[in-house]
C-alpha cells in the first residue's frame, strides 16, 4: 500500500532559499497536504505550511505543485505516479514569509477597495424578497473560498509587480460583479470597476477560471459581462442610465 | 527579550468566527474600540466549514413555526439541562440575526416567493434551516467579514484610516490573559509569523475561540481547535459547565484513512439521504428511543411520505437527534453489521435524481469526488461518528455573555449552557450571531462603565513571556516532540472518553492525561519563532491537555447517560441530575482541574408550560413537577 516518495519542496524565506529534496512515505488515499505534515511531524518539524480546513473549505492551503497553482488539501497523490518526483513552491505572486507561507496582504488590501454592499432604502430587514433565479448568479460568485489562486495566477500582476496597485485581480473584479448582479444592490458600480480597479487590464484569458477550485466560471459569468457594460456604457451612456444590465425587468 | 509590541483597545475579541465577528460589529457599533485577533486568516475560521444552515423560526416554510416551538426543539435536543434562558434568547432573537446578515449582503437561497428558504434538520419540528446550498457557513463568515470591511470603509471616509475603530489582528495567537486585581487587563500572544510577542491592554475580552476537538483523534474540527478559549477562561478564574458533553456527529467520513473525521452534513439526511446496514437494512428503526416514539415513524412507508406531507406523518428516525443517531451507529458497526470500513452506508443516490443531489449538495458531491473516488449520485456514502462540538463551555451570563472574572466574556462554541447535553444541528450559526451580539453589547456596556482602567503589570508580562519561550529551552533528559504527545493526546480521548464511556477507562484516561502534563513539561521544540508549527503546537497543547482533563474529569463523574455523554455503566437518563451542573475551576498553585456539583437554575415556569405534562414526566423529577 504505502510508498517512499520523492517531494522537492521550497524552503526560505524572504531573505531567499531553495528547493530541497525528501523522501517520505505515502499512503493510499493520501493528499499532498498529509505529506507535508508527515514531513513536519518525521522530518523537518518547522516546515512552514498555512492550512486550516483540510476540505477544501477555507482556502488556506494554495501552493503551486508541480508548477500548478492548487490547494495542497485537494491535490490526491493518487494523481502522480509512486517514482514521480512532487516539487511544492508557494504561490508566486505573493512575497513569501517562510517555506511555502505567503503574504496575502495584497488581497485584503484590494477587497477594502471595493465599495460594500449597499442595502435598499426603506426595506426593513426581513422583507427582502428574491427569486432564487435572480440571487443564483451572485451566488456563484459567492462560492469563493478566497484561496487568491486565481490572483496568483492572472499574468496581469503574476509577472508584474508594477500593475499590482491599479488591479483588483479576478478575484475582486468577481466581487465587483457579485455586487452588480445582486438583485437589491443600490450602488452603480461599473464605471469604477474600468477607473479604479482594472477591468481594462484582463484580457480574458481565462486562467483565472482554470485554476479555481470552486470551478467558478470567473472570466464567463464575471468578467465579460462586465466589459459588455463597460462597452455598452461607452457608446450609448442613456440607455443605462437607472437600468442595472443584470436585474431582470 | 526584543522590544514588546503594544496595543491599546477598549474590546478585544479573541476569534474572527461567527461569534467574534458577530461580537466586534456589535461592540464597533457601540463606539468602543475593537480588535479581532485570530490564528488563522481573516475570514477563514472554522465557521467557514459550516454547511447545513442555521436555525432561525421565520416560518418561511411552514408558517406553524414560531419562537416557541423551536425553544421546546432545542430543550429537547439538550434532554432539558440547557441555561432555559439562553434557549429562550436564541429561540426569539435568532429571525432577527438572520434577517440582519441579509442587509450586510448574505444572498440565501431562496423559497418561490422569494422568501430565504429553510430545510429540515434532526430534531428540528419544522423546516428551519436557512441556508445556501451546502456551504453556509461560508456565507455566513463572508456576510460578516464584509460587513466589518464596511464599517472599517466607513471609518476610512471619517477618519481617514480604515483601522480606526476596528482593526483585525490575522495568524495571531493569544496565549495568555493578563489580570490586574483579578479583572481583565489585556491579553499577551505572539505573531505566528514572526513569533513576536505583543501585549494588548484591553479592559474587556470577549473570548470567541470555538471548540476543542482537536484532542480527540476522529474529528471534524481543524488544527484551530485546541480549546485554547476554555483554557484562557479557566486560567483566568472562570468556571467551564458541561464539559462531559461533546458531540458525535453520526456522519464523518471513514475512507480514505486521510480524510476520516471530515464532516458529511446532516442535509443529505434531511433531504432523503437513509442510513443502512451491511445487509441492507434501514437500522434507525430499531434505535427510536422511547422519548421520541410519537414524533418519529416506525416504518418506512410512514417516513417516506413525511418528505411530501409532513402534516400527517411522522418523520423518518434518520432525524432524530445527532447522538441518538451516532450511538446506533455505533452498535450496528460493533454488532458487525458496519461496512468494510468500519461505517455504515449513507445514501441519497437511490432516493433523489442526480441533478437533484448535485444542486442540493454540491460540496458533498464535490468533496467525496474528490477525496473518496465515490460519486454520491450513484454509489452510498460510508460514514460513522466524528467528534463534532463540545456543549460545554465558560459559564456565562446568558443576557451579556459576562464571566464570573469581570471583563472576560465569551460566546459561541466556547460558551456553555445554550445547547445542554446536546446541541441540534443549525443551533450552532444562529448562537453565534444571537449571542455574539450580546456579548460585544455586554462587553461595551462593562467599559463604559468602568471609572478606571486596569493595568497591565510588567511581572504578568514577563511571566506569560516565560512560558511561551519555554519549548525552547526544553528541560535535561526529556525532549518530548509535541507530534508524539499530540498524537497519543488524541488517542487517549478517542479511545478512553470517547462516544461510549466507562468508569475504568476514564481512570485510565486521567492517568494518561497526568502522566502527559508531566510529559509536556519537558517539550522541546526546534527552529526559532518565525512560522515555526512545532512550536505553536507545544503552547496549544498545554490548553488541549488542560481541556481534556475537564472532560474526562466530569464524565467519570456524572454516573448517567445524556445526550452527548454515553456511559456504558450508567445507560439511563436520570431526572435527579438534570438539576445538577458540572461545574470546572482550576484550584491550587499547580492548577489542577477541580470539578464540582452545582444545583441548577429552575426552569421559568411560562416557559415549562410551554410543554406538555406527559413530556415533562420524562425529563423532571416528581419534586419539580409538583412545585
Ligand atoms: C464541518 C462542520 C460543519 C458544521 N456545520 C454546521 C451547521 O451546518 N450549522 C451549525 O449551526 N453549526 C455547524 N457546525 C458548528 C459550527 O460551525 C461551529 O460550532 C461554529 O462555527 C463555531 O463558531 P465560533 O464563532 O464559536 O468559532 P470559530 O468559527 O471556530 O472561530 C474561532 C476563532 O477563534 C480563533 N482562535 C482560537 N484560539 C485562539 C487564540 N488562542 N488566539 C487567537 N485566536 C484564536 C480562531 O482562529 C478562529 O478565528 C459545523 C462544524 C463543523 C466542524
Ligand atoms: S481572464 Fe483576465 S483576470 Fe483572468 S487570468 Fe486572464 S487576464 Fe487575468
Ligand atoms: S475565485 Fe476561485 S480561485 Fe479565485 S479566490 Fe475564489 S475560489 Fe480561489
Ligand atoms: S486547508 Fe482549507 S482549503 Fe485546504
Amino acid at each position: 500500500m504505502g510508498y517512499q516518495g520523492h517531494f522537492r519542496v521550497w524552503r526560505g524565506s524572504d531573505q531567499g532559499g531553495g528547493l530541497e529534496d525528501f523522501t517520505v512515505e505515502v499512503n493510499e488515499g493520501e493528499v499532498v497536504l498529509d505529506v507535508i505534515h508527515r514531513l513536519q511531524a518525521t522530518q523537518t518539524p518547522d516546515l512552514a505550511v498555512r492550512w486550516n480546513c483540510k476540505a477544501g473549505k477555507c482556502g488556506s492551503c494554495s501552493a503551486e505543485i508541480n508548477g500548478k497553482p492548487r490547494l495542497l488539501c485537494m491535490t490526491r497523490m493518487s494523481v502522480f505516479a509512486e517514482d514521480e518526483t512532487v516539487t511544492v513552491t508557494p504561490m508566486r505572486t505573493f512575497p513569501v514569509i517562510r517555506d511555502l507561507v505567503t503574504d496575502v496582504s495584497y488581497n485584503y488590501e484590494k477587497a477594502r477597495e471595493i465599495p460594500s454592499f449597499k442595502p435598499p432604502a426603506g426595506v426593513a430587514p426581513g422583507e427582502y424578497r428574491m427569486q432564487q433565479v435572480d440571487v443564483e448568479r451572485s451566488q456563484e460568485f459567492r462560492k469563493c473560498i478566497e484561496c487568491f489562486l486565481c490572483n496568483n495566477t492572472c499574468h496581469v500582476i503574476r509577472d508584474h509587480e508594477e500593475n499590482k496597485e491599479s488591479f483588483a485581480g479576478p478575484r475582486f473584479l468577481m466581487r465587483v460583479a457579485e455586487l452588480e448582479m445582486h438583485p437589491l444592490d443600490e450602488a452603480d458600480r461599473v464605471p469604477e470597476a474600468q477607473s479604479s480597479h482594472g477591468l481594462g487590464l484582463c484580457n480574458i484569458t481565462k486562467c483565472c477560471t482554470d485554476v479555481c477550485p470552486e470551478h467558478i466560471k470567473i472570466t464567463d459569468n464575471a468578467l465579460i459581462p462586465m466589459k459588455e457594460r463597460v462597452a455598452d456604457r461607452r457608446y450609448d451612456p442613456v440607455v443605462w442610465l437607472g437600468n442595472k444590465l443584470f436585474r431582470r425587468n | 527579550m526584543p522590544e514588546l509590541e503594544r496595543h491599546s483597545f477598549d474590546v478585544l475579541v479573541i476569534g474572527a468566527g461567527g461569534a467574534g465577528l458577530r461580537a466586534a460589529i456589535e461592540a464597533r457599533e457601540h463606539g468602543m474600540r475593537t480588535a479581532v485577533l485570530c490564528k488563522s486568516l481573516f475570514g477563514k475560521a472554522h465557521t467557514v466549514m459550516a454547511e447545513g444552515g442555521i436555525a432561525a423560526a421565520m416560518g418561511n416554510v411552514n408558517s406553524n413555526d414560531s419562537w416557541q416551538v423551536h425553544f421546546r426543539d432545542t430543550m429537547r435536543g439538550g434532554k432539558f439541562l440547557n441555561n432555559w434562558r439562553m434557549a429562550e434568547l436564541h429561540a426569539k432573537e435568532a429571525p432577527d440575526r438572520v434577517w440582519e446578515l441579509e442587509t450586510y449582503g448574505a444572498l440565501f437561497d431562496r423559497t418561490k416567493d422569494g422568501r430565504i428558504s429553510q430545510r429540515n434538520f434532526g430534531g428540528h419540528e419544522y423546516p428551519r434551516l436557512a441556508h445556501v446550498g451546502d456551504r453556509t457557513g461560508l456565507e455566513l463568515i463572508r456576510s460578516l467579514q464584509q460587513k466589518v470591511v464596511s464599517l472599517q470603509q466607513d471609518d476610512y471616509a471619517e477618519t481617514g484610516d480604515y483601522e480606526s475603530r476596528l482593526k483585525v489582528f490575522q495568524e495571531f495567537t493569544v496565549t495568555d490573559l493578563v489580570l490586574d486585581d483579578g479583572k481583565v487587563a489585556g491579553a499577551f500572544g505572539y505573531w505566528r509569523e514572526s513569533g513576536r510577542f505583543v501585549l494588548f491592554e484591553a479592559p474587556a475580552v470577549v473570548l470567541a475561540t470555538g471548540g476543542i476537538g482537536k484532542s480527540f483523534k476522529v474529528t471534524s474540527n481543524s488544527w484551530e481547535y485546541t480549546g485554547d478559549g476554555h483554557a484562557l477562561a479557566l486560567r483566568a478564574g472562570a468556571s467551564l459547565i458541561n464539559m462531559e458533553f461533546v458531540q458525535f456527529h453520526p456522519t464523518g467520513m471513514v475512507w480514505p484513512p486521510s480524510v476520516k473525521g471530515i464532516l458529511v452534513t446532516e442535509s443529505v439526511r434531511g433531504d432523503g439521504g437513509v442510513l443502512r446496514n451491511s445487509d441492507g437494512k434501514r437500522f434507525m428503526f430499531d434505535y427510536i428511543p422511547e422519548v421520541f416514539k410519537d414524533k418519529y415513524a416506525d416504518n418506512e412507508a410512514e417516513a417516506d411520505r413525511w418528505y411530501a406531507d409532513p402534516e400527517h406523518n411522522r418523520r423518518p428516525p434518520e432525524l432524530l437527534p445527532r447522538d441518538e443517531v451516532a450511538r446506533a451507529i455505533n452498535s450496528e458497526v460493533k454488532a458487525g453489521r458496519g461496512s468494510e470500513h468500519g461505517g455504515v452506508f449513507l445514501d441519497v443516490s437511490t432516493r433523489l435524481p442526480a441533478e437533484e443531489i448535485t444542486r442540493r449538495l454540491p460540496s458533498m458531491h464535490h468533496q467525496f469526488k474528490e477525496l473518496a473516488d465515490v460519486d454520491i449520485t450513484a454509489q452510498p456514502m460510508e460514514v460513522g461518528p466524528t467528534c463534532h462540538y463540545v456543549m460545554g463551555g465558560v459559564q456565562v451570563d446568558p443576557d451579556t455573555g459576562a464571566s464570573s472574572v469581570p471583563g472576560l466574556f465569551a460566546a459561541g462554541e466556547v460558551s456553555g449552557g445554550m445547547h445542554g447535553s446536546n446541541r441540534l444541528g443549525g443551533n450552532s450559526l444562529s448562537d453565534l450571531l444571537v449571542f455574539g451580539r450580546r456579548a460585544g453589547a455586554g462587553a461595551s456596556d462593562y467599559v463604559s462603565g468602568l471609572s478606571a482602567r486596569p493595568v497591565c503589570s510588567d511581572s504578568a508580562v514577563t511571566e506569560a513571556e516565560r512560558v511561551a519561550v519555554a519549548p525552547f529551552s526544553g528541560s535535561d533528559g526529556g525532549g518530548e516532540n509535541p507530534y508524539t504527545l499530540h498524537m497519543e493526546l488524541q488517542q487517549a480521548m478517542n479511545d478512553l472518553v470517547g462516544i461510549i464511556r466507562k468508569a475504568d477507562e476514564m481512570d485510565q484516561a486521567i492517568k494518561r492525561l497526568d502522566e502527559l502534563k508531566r510529559r509536556a513539561a519537558t517539550l522541546v521544540v526546534e527552529g526559532h519563532r518565525q512560522f515555526n508549527p512545532g512550536w505553536h503546537l507545544a503552547l496549544d497543547l498545554r490548553n488541549m491537555l488542560v481541556v481534556s482533563e475537564c472532560v474526562a474529569r466530569a464524565a467519570l463523574m456524572r454516573t448517567e447517560s445524556r445526550g452527548g455523554h454515553t456511559r456504558d455503566d450508567y445507560p439511563q437518563m436520570e431526572a435527579d441530575w438534570r438539576r445538577k451542573l458540572l461545574v470546572c475551576r482550576l484550584s491550587g498553585p499547580d492548577g489542577s482541574v477541580e470539578v464540582v456539583e452545582e444545583p441548577q437554575i429552575p426552569i421559568r415556569s411560562d416557559l415549562l408550560a410551554l410543554f406538555e405534562h406527559g413530556e415533562l414526566q420524562k425529563y423532571l423529577t416528581a419534586d419539580e413537577l409538583e412545585g
